[in-house]
């Protein structure tokens, strides 16, 4: 899967699974701060991510994201391209 | 408003009411045991009732058929809504003769079993943005009661668990309660010999034990549109009991 893919795929997740608004996703963008994303709002995202691409991410590893394109970064290591 | 609701334990006694009141009430339910032919006896009355209910059966211990239930469930209904984690049984003993399977089985299924399929069902609720969870604790888990260590220790656990839950999902819609049953008649306490029942009765203000229907009304009310406010609570329903 190619990087503007999974950045789409994610981007889509982030509107239909959390409500936030897709104007205000750049990749910079901090879940926590910026996305204002609750905790359980992480787990959330992080259940969809783990059934939309069929990968496993471990909470060690999911704690070290902070930002939208970390997230893909991790997407893109975990399918392994 | 009809809905989807999950009671595991379901094939007899308080389950059984609890299935038949939230049938009568509108919902869809499936009628979880871990005895097939108990499930099916559920699933009846409730059909002959007039409601719609369908037969979940699975070991509530055992994870991967605690995810298989719910799958099927969704499939057949549709995702779970209301979940009544109902499904328990005691080992009674003294503590000094309490032996360490009585204890695990005890644990596993009054305790591990609602970790289990509350996980199980919180995902499609919080999605949803609704969603209600009921679970059966009991006066032991609350007063403590000899000869039930492993039983009050899982009832207590269980209020813990449910208070904790629902601080966790309650900015999504989803409200977590208990229900703590006093002295009802059901095969469970059928098996009280009759002294004790007798010696029981003067400290039950309403002087008589409480019937499955008692426990169904209030887990109805708590899975209602109506209780939306109410979460992290145990309602006690023991006719008041002082013991």
């Amino acid at each position: 899967m190619e990087r503007p893919e999974i950045e789409k795929k994610l981007v889509e997740l982030l509107v239909d699974e959390l409500g936030i608004d897709s104007e205000s996703i750049t990749m910079d963008a901090t879940f926590e701060e910026d996305l204002e994303v609750d905790s359980l709002g992480v787990v959330e995202l992080l259940m969809a991510l783990e059934d939309t691409f069929g990968v496993k991410i471990p909470d060690e590893e999911a704690e070290a994201i902070s930002t939208v394109g970390e997230a893909v970064d991790l997407v893109m290591q975990k399918l392994g391209g | 408003m009809s809905r989807v609701a999950l009671v595991t334990g379901a094939g007899r006694g308080i389950g059984r009411a609890i299935a038949g009141n939230l049938a009568g009430l509108g919902h869809r339910v499936a009628v979880n045991d871990l005895t097939a032919d108990a499930a099916a006896a559920t699933v009846a009355a409730v059909e002959a009732a007039g409601g719609e209910a369908v037969a979940a059966g699975a070991d509530v211990t055992d994870e991967a058929a605690v995810a298989k239930m719910f799958e099927e469930v969704a499939d057949r209904l549709g995702p779970v809504e209301i979940l009544v984690n109902n499904a328990g049984i005691t080992r009674d003993n003294l503590v000094l003769r309490m032996s360490p399977d009585d204890w695990d089985a005890v644990l596993n299924t009054n305790l591990r079993a609602v970790y289990l399929c509350t996980r199980a069902a919180l995902r499609s609720m919080l999605k949803a943005r609704w969603g209600r969870i009921v679970s059966i604790s009991s006066v032991s888990g609350l007063r403590g009661n000899a000869g039930q260590a492993n039983y009050a220790a899982a009832k207590a656990g269980l209020i813990g668990f449910t208070k904790t839950v629902a601080k966790e999902v309650g900015s999504r819609n989803v409200t977590v309660n208990a229900v703590a049953p006093g002295f009802i008649e059901t095969e469970m306490t059928a098996e009280l010999p009759a002294s004790v029942r007798e010696a029981l009765l003067p400290a039950i203000s309403l002087g008589r034990f409480g019937t499955p229907q008692d426990v169904a009304s209030a887990v109805g009310y708590l899975a209602s549109d109506s209780a939306s406010y109410i979460t992290g609570q145990v309602i006690v329903v023991d006719g008041g009991l002082a013991l």
